[in-house]
């Protein structure tokens, strides 16, 4: 069972960029969150991992408005980031060990239910930068970057999302390494814009409630108007979320939410899931 | 200019040759010249690049908030991009306040 572990975690910057301007009655909140991020560290590599699958939101790091695959994934021997200010996200400039003999696997088998573009030269944002910031902060574990169109329309069906997670577990089950997978993304959350800061809690919890009990019906009934009208345009992001729940096929554990830290502009969620054999 | 440190020197140097290279209204040209965080955002560039040109231009954070919440004071709501509400999300919150839905 080469897929040996799947979850989700949060990504905002402000994660790391704006840790030092949460209020001081929020701190215990803010550390319980890095401490759970932190036992996601751990578990990923108790699962004996040899490679992290980091499906993930890019914000114009590598595509722009006028070209955007659907899904594409990094396929170089290496990776750069952040793209951003290092002082500004508080993450030093890295280059990332990648795993492009595995990557062009999984690309090849994936080819066949699912038009993934692929890439030798990625570059990450603080969606990836924030996670392996606390996942491998010594940047010792090969990365292979994956992304979903999250950022504007055209953007990809959820049915469809569905099928990519499904799609990149079956190529992970025909691989000698242990894979590991994680979705990186946003729940309600107005990134960046006048309303940062806002998030739709329970919104965010029903979400949760059907992705932790893999209720696919529910999770894929959602349309982007309501998910624009109800959880912002950072809500765009729950496809990476749902990928990594497709990906895994076993019911979720909830080991982190909360809504307390909006200098994050994002509901703050660590979840991890059964593999399904 | 967020991708390219090159740019950023160049426009840095001179604003007005880097921006002579790129087909832009008076409009847009005035909004990216003067830094004017609040009509970018009202033209609809999208947050996740304007957050970065803000940083550029060295706003702080809960300034550049602040830049955008003026520029839709001054300007009027977003014309275009992500954050134009369309008649369908305006619908489709009115029927879920109807209904008594939590809306965000």
């Amino acid at each position: 069972m080469p897929l040996v572990y799947s979850g989700i975690l949060s990504h905002a910057p402000g994660i790391t960029g704006r840790s030092h301007m949460v209020e001081p009655d929020k701190e215990a909140t803010r550390d319980a969150f890095y401490g759970c991020l932190k036992r996601q560290r751990e578990a990923i590599r108790s699962s004996g991992a040899e490679v992290l699958v980091v499906v993930a939101a890019e914000h114009f790091a590598n595509f722009f408005m006028d070209n955007m695959p659907a899904y594409c994934m990094g396929i170089g021997a290496k990776h750069t980031g952040p793209i951003e200010d290092a002082q500004w996200l508080k993450i030093d400039k890295q280059i990332i060990q990648g795993a492009p003999e595995l990557a062009t696997r999984i690309v090849d088998l994936m080819l066949k239910n699912v038009d993934l573009a692929y890439s030798e030269e990625w570059q990450c944002d603080h969606g990836i930068m924030v996670p392996l910031n606390f996942l491998t902060p010594n940047y010792d574990l090969p990365i292979i970057p994956c992304n979903i169109n999250c950022q504007g329309p055209p953007l990809t069906p959820l049915n469809r999302v569905w099928n990519f997670g499904e799609a990149l577990r079956e190529a992970c089950d025909e691989q000698t390494e242990n894979i590991a997978i994680v979705g990186t993304g946003g729940i309600s959350h107005w990134p960046a814009t006048p309303d940062s800061g806002k998030i739709n809690e329970a919104w965010d919890k029903q979400f949760l409630e059907r992705l932790m009990s893999q209720n696919k019906e529910q999770l894929l009934s959602y349309s982007d108007d309501e998910v624009y009208a109800e959880a912002g345009q950072g809500g765009f992001e729950i496809r990476t979320l749902i990928a990594a729940a497709a990906a895994a096929g076993g019911r979720g554990t909830l080991q982190f939410y909360s809504a307390e830290l909006p200098i994050f502009a994002v509901g703050c969620t660590v979840a991890s899931f059964e593999i399904s054999s | 200019m967020n991708r390219d440190d090159r740019t950023q020197k160049e426009f840095g140097r001179n604003k007005r040759q880097v921006l002579a290279a790129y087909d832009l209204t008076q409009e847009e040209y005035t909004a990216i010249e003067s830094g004017d965080i609040g009509l970018l955002y009202v033209l609809g560039v999208n947050g996740q690049i304007l957050m970065h040109y803000a940083a550029y231009l060295k706003i702080e954070w809960f300034d550049y908030l602040q830049a955008m919440r003026d520029g839709v004071s001054k300007y009027g709501p977003v014309r275009h991009g992500i954050y134009a509400m369309k008649e369908q999300n305006r619908k489709y919150a009115r029927v879920n306040q109807l209904r008594g839905g939590g809306g965000a």
